[in-house]
């Protein structure tokens, strides 16, 4: 290092020696350098602007490409996203549909019966309330009566007419309160009758009112799923920006719920590695991977995607449209082989957690008798508990790792909207970039032209001097003040 | 062209299937029974217990002993090598350590000390177990005491071993002269760091746990 910078010392030296004075050598030096450097200005700035012209609009071809490849992004963003929302309310809007035909059926498929129950109370009603109908007592002695007053003889016979009309008066009234009092009971008795027939109609009305209801409350529903449909068929950017932001939420909400089962199956790992290393070897390795780690990951990953099947099967998810596309018969029979094969990992997974026990008070027994520790082979009676425990797990956990597909779906189908929003979000900015880069250039070149032009201050001054006291005859002297201006800042950096 | 890097690929994945000989450990312990030495086999079986302790499935051990011929395979008083699978292991050490208590229940001291040729059977049971990593444990006070005739100038090839001399204790006379312990030890190192093995000297046996 030291030697390189005696010899660029040499070098200066030398250079200033082809006179006896280095300070008058440097001077003519300098001299010749601003005179080549004023006489090659006009090149240097061309080349400057040039490059500088160059480089901006490549950057700024860059940005105008990029922005474009965001717009296409975006378009095709959009796309996907509308489709996949359109997808999703179609199933929802089919369930609905389902659902309102399920009740529709179940009620008419009761309506024949319905029908001649209501038509039956209805007549019994009819005919029992023509039965009550209230019929005015006969009043009976009225004729007695008027005979024995036509009967009246002229002399004193008024008594025993008065007496007469008393006693029938009498009699009859008695006669008519029985008959009505009869009637009437009748009639309550019949009134009485005709309950059952009313609270059958109005228990009939009312489970006729709720299915009604039921319906409209449904047909509601479709309608708002409907509209939001027909929002999306039409591409608003409402229903795009609700769509994006619902994705985004599954995405985040199903990525939590996968890491909880990433958990789950970290623990599923733990509890049948060990005893596994007793199948396949403790000490065997594919790769870095201890080969029973990598079996008891591999029977991990079956479960799972025989809980994927299980799930595709009874159209919960619809990752693999071949499954969900194949006939019912089918789809039951590869309901029952998954869930056969799940069952049986289950129970496998289940023996492997019970030898894991096993496995490990043998080691702690091992090795207490290796530290000449004979206290710590003490079991207690209560480690039954943590081998059900540990039992129970290895059963359950297989068919709780089912449920991974639910969100696995969710997250798949989010990720391409997610991962479309990042791309697009990484191409604005690189399009920002590039258009603030191609302008950055551009300024870039002015400014090397002024630098350039900063050790020439002197021939320039001496140019514009001389510019100026040109007679103000020809072309360029008609331009005056404005010319020499414009000079002046050419000249100044 | 695809199929073939499939199936090269195929060919590596299972030849690294299996592939645990490089990965195991093995032991060889030399436990000096001469004259006072033979009193401190209980710290021998503690040593044996914690080696036990630190290895794994498909590792090999053995324990010698020392006395005026080693260079033999009668002298070797218990050796394993351990199943792949952790529960034969388990059955193993616990074998091994009942074979190990009864000898020391039972040895008796020997009139001569041949630490050389217990060496030589070491890297002989050590090279033929192909482990990975090969140690040589040797309780002894390193004093070597050879009968008449036999021949124990022989060079060692101990490439590739560890040996470590445990609770190398300090004889009466050492105690006179203390440069003879410090000169015996050097020559121990210069013979087996010119065979090519490293080695290390472990006295206070409460700390073995850098050994293994």
């Amino acid at each position: 290092m030291a030697e390189h910078e005696s010899h660029k010392l040499m070098s200066i030296t030398t250079l200033l020696a082809f006179t006896p004075w280095p300070a008058v050598s440097a001077s003519i030096l300098f001299i010749l350098l601003v005179t080549a450097l004023y006489l090659a200005r006009g090149t240097a700035h061309q080349a400057i602007s040039a490059t500088a012209n160059a480089l901006s609009k490549g950057l700024r071809l860059a940005s105008h490409s990029v922005a474009h490849a965001e717009q296409r992004l975006a378009a095709r963003n959009r796309d996907v996203l509308l489709a996949a929302g359109r997808e999703a309310k179609e199933r929802i809007v089919e369930r609905e549909f389902t659902r309102v035909g399920d009740t529709v059926r179940k009620d008419l498929a009761g309506y024949p019966e319905l029908h001649r129950r209501l038509s039956e109370a209805i007549i019994r009603m009819e005919e029992q309330q023509a039965k009550a109908v209230e019929v005015p007592p006969e009043v009976p002695g009225w004729a007695q009566a008027v005979k024995v007053v036509a009967n009246i003889d002229a002399r004193n016979a008024g008594a025993d007419i008065l007496s007469d009309i008393h006693k029938s008066m009498v009699k009859s009234h008695s006669e008519a309160m029985g008959a009505y009092r009869k009637s009437s009971g009748e009639r309550h008795s019949l009134l009485r009758r005709m309950m059952p027939d009313w609270r059958l109609v109005t228990e009939t009305l009312g489970h006729v009112a709720k299915s009604v209801e039921s319906v409209i409350a449904r047909a509601l529903t479709i309608d708002r799923h409907m509209e939001e449909y027909e929002a999306i068929v039409r591409g608003e950017d409402r229903a795009v920006s609700v769509l994006s932001s619902s994705s985004i939420v599954y995405f985040f909400v199903s990525l939590l719920v996968l890491a909880v089962a990433t958990a789950g199956a970290a623990v599923n790992f733990t509890l049948i590695a060990r005893p596994m290393a007793e199948m396949v070897g403790g000490t065997s390795f594919i790769g870095v991977l201890r080969t029973a780690d990598i079996a008891a990951l591999v029977i991990i990953m079956v479960e799972i995607s025989m809980g994927l099947f299980l799930m595709e099967s009874l159209r919960i998810t619809r990752l693999f449209p071949v499954i969900g596309a194949l006939s019912d018969k089918m789809r039951v029979r590869m309901i029952m082989v998954t869930f056969t094969i799940l069952l049986l990992m289950a129970s496998v997974e289940a023996g492997l957690a019970y030898m894991r026990e096993l496995l490990l008070k043998d080691e702690l027994a091992t090795s207490a008798l290796l530290r000449g520790d004979a206290t710590d082979t003490m079991l207690s009676g209560h480690m039954w508990i943590t081998t059900a425990a540990q039992m129970g797990m290895g059963f359950v956990l297989p068919f709780a790792l089912v449920f991974v597909a639910i969100p696995l779906e969710t997250f798949v189908h989010s990720l391409r909207t997610v991962v479309g929003l990042i791309a697009i979000g990484i191409l604005r900015a690189l399009a920002l970039l590039l258009r603030v880069l191609g302008n950055g250039f551009r300024h870039v070149g002015g400014l090397a032209q002024r630098l350039y032009d900063l050790p020439l201050f002197v021939p320039l001054w001496i140019e514009m001097r001389m510019a100026a006291s040109e007679p103000a005859a020809g072309p360029q002297g008609s331009r005056g003040p404005s010319g020499e201006g414009r000079s002046l800042r050419g000249a100044r950096p | 062209m695809r199929t073939r890097a499939l199936l090269v690929a195929a060919a590596t994945a299972l030849a690294s299937c299996g592939a645990s000989a490089p990965h195991s450990t093995g032991v060889y312990l030399l436990v000096d029974t001469s004259g006072s030495y033979n009193r401190q086999l209980n710290k021998a079986e503690q040593i044996v217990l914690y080696a036990l302790s630190r290895l794994q499935p498909l590792d090999s051990i053995a324990v010698a002993r020392i006395d005026a011929g080693s260079f033999s395979e009668k002298n070797i008083i218990a050796k394993a090598s351990f199943d792949d699978r952790p529960s034969s292991t388990n059955r193993q050490k616990r074998a091994f350590a009942s074979r190990v208590e009864s000898f020391v229940g039972e040895s008796r001291p020997a009139a001569f000390t041949d630490i050389t040729g217990g060496l030589l059977q070491a890297i002989e049971f050590l090279n033929e177990k192909h482990t990975g990593r090969k140690e040589i444990l040797i309780f002894s006070d390193m004093k070597e005491d050879l009968a008449k005739g036999y021949v124990r100038n022989i060079p060692m090839d101990l490439h590739g071993f560890e040996v470590v001399a445990l609770n190398v204790t300090k004889l009466h006379s050492d105690n006179f002269d203390p440069r003879e312990y410090l000169s015996r030890l050097d020559d121990w190192r210069a013979r087996v760091e010119k065979g090519g093995g490293r080695w290390r000297v472990i006295n206070d046996l409460d700390h073995l746990d850098g050994l293994l």
